[in-house]
């Protein structure tokens, strides 16, 4: 598991990520996932699958993985691990403060 | 009054196999209870199965016990080992002993086995003494400890049951004896589990190989001697000497006490689908001595399916699990010779067999086929394909087409290439490059089930022929333990029901969405993203309009209505029903493709434009641009109908197979199913249109008729359909077809295509139901499908307002997404 280091960041309303799916963001040089599980949590992943380049923001979820839409790897929401032979994906600390979704501790 | 404490009382009564094991799966799935065993011998529990093994000198008694007295100690039951229970008292909740002590219990579960069954013969027993001198039966420890004991001092034996246990039995006392002679009542050896044929070959071998002597039709009737057995005689009145007798001529259920305390007893213990006894909340029956849908079971893997559902259903962990009963397969070695055996032994008039003979090798093999699924198997000699033929049995799998296949391993292309003899860095999986390397790591980490193995490394999951090669690896590299998957038979993989039963639930809940179904069916509500775009399409199908949507229930491709592609763009596909278009149309497709500079603009296979690369974003632009509706060329869905040009243009023309296709696409657009469906008609025999590899293929011959082809595929497998009927009018073409697809569409397993689904079901039975109408359900189908035909709505018709925020931007970098700013 891998927590990548990150500086607190506004991303945007939560509104923006409908219960269930993600959306991608970019931060400074990166691409972050951040999706919004059924529980209203949210995770927040690297965007581009290490496989093949999948975008995983179109990928589908559950309480704990999200499946690449491309090849259907998947990967751990918390951890980052993958669930298919593949390596880590960063994570990355996320919450929500009022209606903004905040990026890093 | 003391308080009582939450922590219930459990008694088991037995203390063998299924009642041992029932308690391990309880204290698995912390089970909070107080537990209190009664067994009737005086020992821990000890493996039934290795008997043969302790007689045969294979094995000594400490090697038998499953759990020894320390295990009891440590997981807190008490053991009354020795202690018979003579009653139960339902009404005060207490079980009584011989010795006279009560018991209370709050929950009970009667595990009392079998005892040997003896057939009724003059002199068997000594009025003071059971049995005379001589003479055993072969069901205990005790029993085996005697019959080593005796055997010692003396010289010729007679096994009475040329069964399973008969054969162990008489393999046994050869280390013991110098003879053993077998009698058998019937007519040839095993004969619940092998023919007259595979029986007699066991018998040669048992007689060539072990020397063991075989009598069949041997009833045996009379024990001789006054003191000590001098031998026995026969109903024919043949007298066989010898001075030990065993019986081994089958067991019965321990159900006495249980039928005097009052309990439901037929031929064992009636219980339901929870193991509950019939007609009580609190007392439960496992194991042989219960009663399951009017059958008994005497083998293990029944008894461990049971336990498990048991312990479910008692601990809490999963109230409904459910036995629904197990197909008996035996895989073994019998007096050193291979047998395997699964159900029917005898073949009914219109079963295809298979038989291969080889008398001089003792090898026999034959196979019953039913409506394209295994229906019985019987292997004597040779059990290298056992495994493989258990597993197609259970799970009534699709067969090969050519049936050698299943009882030889013959040469042929890679797919038979043995394990052992691959180097690690061989491609396994051509579509996601995964190395029998790779397979072999991840079994050796601890994934011993097949498809356990394919999630973990994709291999299998891309075109999905190297399947059965990834089988083959897992189950060497697991060294025979390869274990069964119990998710392969559900219908997803996060709810734990087969596509009947899944949908029996979902109509009795009225589940609607998804989610619903997650929340009622699955243990701890527990969601599953691998299981929801399967649970959707077959929701969507039951439901029709009346199914509830969930966006994130849908696959990307279904969220935004166009095919991903590898780059993380989508691509555009008009509908062009019958691949006929206009010049008009085809102006407007180049316009657009030209607008939005679109990368590639490619004709497919299903005659349609594809317009490739097109960025997320740009979807709804484009499909405004282009005012044409959806051309299905995402989703697990009614896809196209490719045509000939039939009978307007081309001179061997005998039907008008444009105007039939576009009509058959235009009735059936956008019908979801469990796989795609591709059709194509064409306009005579030529088949230019391809129709006889097609999920449903109509062809055009002479005379005004229609031939309607299911289950053809030209993908990855390839195969020629089979002929479902032939017709003389289109109207009847598109009944046939909307009955046939519905009928796929509601039994066939998710992904399941029509290249697998009609040779499962059997191309016969399909007729009998969608042409002849023999179930009495065709006008059910045609309902089904015509709502759901009613219920199609265009999906490029939401791009005004996205149906989420969201729903079009990028998710990869296609663009340069809007920054956000970062604090200092």
């Amino acid at each position: 598991m891998t927590i990548a280091p990150v500086e607190k960041t506004v991303l945007g309303p939560l509104e923006e990520i409908p219960f269930g799916e993600g959306r991608t963001y970019a931060v400074g040089d990166e691409m972050i996932a951040v999706f919004r599980l059924r529980d209203g949590s949210l995770r927040a992943v690297s965007a581009v699958c290490p496989h093949k380049g999948g975008p995983l923001a179109d990928g589908q979820i559950d309480n704990k993985v999200v499946v690449c839409p491309l090849h259907l790897y998947a990967w751990d929401l918390a951890t980052g691990c993958s669930q298919s032979g593949q390596p880590p994906i960063d994570v990355y600390p996320v919450r929500v403060d009022g209606d903004q979704i905040i990026l890093g501790d | 009054m003391t308080q009582r404490s939450s922590t219930q009382r459990l008694i088991v009564i037995g203390n063998g196999m299924a009642g041992a094991r029932t308690v391990e799966e309880i204290l698995a799935r912390n089970g909070d209870f107080q537990i209190t065993m009664f067994g009737d011998e005086p020992y821990g529990n000890y493996n039934r199965i290795m008997l043969s093994n302790l007689l045969a000198g294979v094995e000594d008694e400490a090697g038998i016990f499953l759990n020894d007295l320390s295990w009891y100690a440590d997981n807190n039951i008490t053991l009354h080992a020795g202690v018979r229970i003579s009653k139960i008292d339902r009404s005060k909740k207490f079980v009584i002993a011989e010795d006279g002590t009560k018991t209370p219990y709050d929950k009970l579960i009667i595990a009392t086995g079998s005892s040997s069954w003896t057939p009724p013969i003059k002199n068997i027993h000594n009025p003071k003494r059971g049995f005379h001198q001589g003479v055993f039966a072969f069901r205990t420890l005790d029993d085996t400890r005697g019959m080593i004991r005796y055997a010692r001092d003396h010289e010729r034996a007679v096994v009475i049951g040329g069964g399973l246990l008969g054969l162990e039995a008489a393999r046994g006392l050869q280390n013991h004896l110098s003879h053993v002679t077998l009698l058998h009542a019937m007519g040839h050896l095993m004969e619940r589990q092998l023919d007259e044929r595979a029986g007699k070959m066991l018998q040669a071998s048992v007689e060539g190989k072990l020397g063991i002597e075989v009598v069949t039709n041997a009833m045996t009737t009379e024990i001789l001697g006054k003191d000590r057995v001098t031998g026995v005689k026969l109903a024919d009145g043949r007298e066989i000497p010898c001075d030990v007798v065993v019986i081994a001529a089958g067991i019965r259920p321990n159900t006495q006490m249980v039928a005097d305390s009052g309990l439901a007893v037929e031929r064992g213990i009636v219980v339901d689908d929870q193991m509950r006894v019939q007609g009580q909340d609190d007392i439960y029956s496992v194991g042989e001595c219960a009663q399951h849908r009017g059958n008994l079971y005497g083998l293990v893997a029944p008894l461990w399916d049971q336990a498990k559902v048991l312990a479910d259903h008692i601990t809490g962990r999963d109230v409904e699990a459910a036995y629904t009963g197990s197909k008996l397969s035996t895989k073994l070695k019998v007096a050193g010779i291979d047998v395997a055996s699964m159900g029917l032994i005898e073949p009914e008039t219109d079963d295809e067999v298979i038989i291969y003979n080889e008398p001089k090798k003792g090898v026999y093999k034959q196979l019953i086929i039913r409506d394209g699924v295994l229906a019985g198997a019987i292997l004597v000699g040779d059990n290298r394909k056992a495994a493989n033929l258990i597993q197609a049995f259970d799970r009534a799998q699709a067969l090969p087409e050519e049936r050698a296949e299943m009882l030889f391993d013959i040469g042929g292309p890679a797919g038979e290439v043995a394990p052992a003899d691959m180097p690690d860095d061989a491609q396994v999986c051509n579509c996601n490059g995964v190395s029998k390397g790779a397979i072999c790591g991840v079994v050796n980490a601890g994934c011993k089930t097949v498809s356990g193995v394919m999630d973990k490394t994709r291999a299998g999951k891309g075109c999905g022929t190297c399947k059965p090669l990834v089988q083959r690896i897992v189950e060497w590299a697991a060294g025979g333990e390869a274990e069964e998957d119990p998710a392969a038979s559900w219908y997803v993989p996060g709810v734990p029901m087969p596509k009947p039963e899944l949908m029996a639930a979902i109509r009795k809940y009225e589940l609607k969405s998804v989610s619903a179904v997650f929340e009622k069916l699955v243990p701890g509500g527990e969601h599953d993203a691998k299981s929801k775009m399967g649970l959707a399409s077959l929701l969507k199908m039951m439901w029709a309009d009346q199914y509830e949507d969930e966006r994130d229930a849908r696959f990307i491709n279904d969220r935004v209505h166009g095919n991903i592609q590898k780059d993380g763009t989508f691509s555009v596909v008009p509908q062009m029903k019958g691949g006929v278009t206009t010049p008009a149309e085809l102006k407007r497709i180049a316009e657009v493709a030209e607008k939005y500079k679109v990368p590639m603009v490619k004709l497919t296979g299903g005659q349609r434009i594809d317009l490739l690369g097109i960025p997320k974003e740009q979807l709804p632009a484009m499909w405004a641009d282009l005012d044409m509706p959806s051309g299905y060329a995402y989703a697990k869905s009614f896809r196209t109908v490719k045509t000939c040009v039939g009978s307007d243009f081309c001179r061997f023309g005998v039907g008008d197979s444009t105007a039939l296709g576009i009509a058959i696409e235009e009735r059936f657009q956008g019908l979801e199913g469990p796989g795609k469906m591709k059709l194509a008609v064409t306009g005579c025999p030529r088949n230019c249109a391809e129709a006889y590899v097609k999920d449903l293929g109509v062809v055009a011959i002479d005379g005004g008729k229609w031939e309607i082809y299911v289950g053809g595929a030209a993908g990855a497998h390839i195969r020629k359909g089979d002929l479902l009927a032939t017709v003389g009018s289109a109207e009847e073409v598109i009944q046939l077809t909307g009955r046939f697809l519905q009928y796929y569409r509601e039994n066939a397993n998710w992904l399941e295509r029509t290249y697998a689904f009609v040779p499962r079901v059997g191309i016969e039975r399909i007729r009998e139901i969608v042409v002849e109408d023999s179930d009495g359900i065709a006008l059910e189908l045609d309902a089904a499908v015509e709502e759901a035909v009613q219920s199609y709505k265009d999906p490029w018709k939401e791009r005004a307002v996205p149906a989420t925020p969201g729903q079009f931007r990028t998710s990869l970098p296609l663009t340069v997404l809007p920054q956000v700013p970062v604090r200092a």
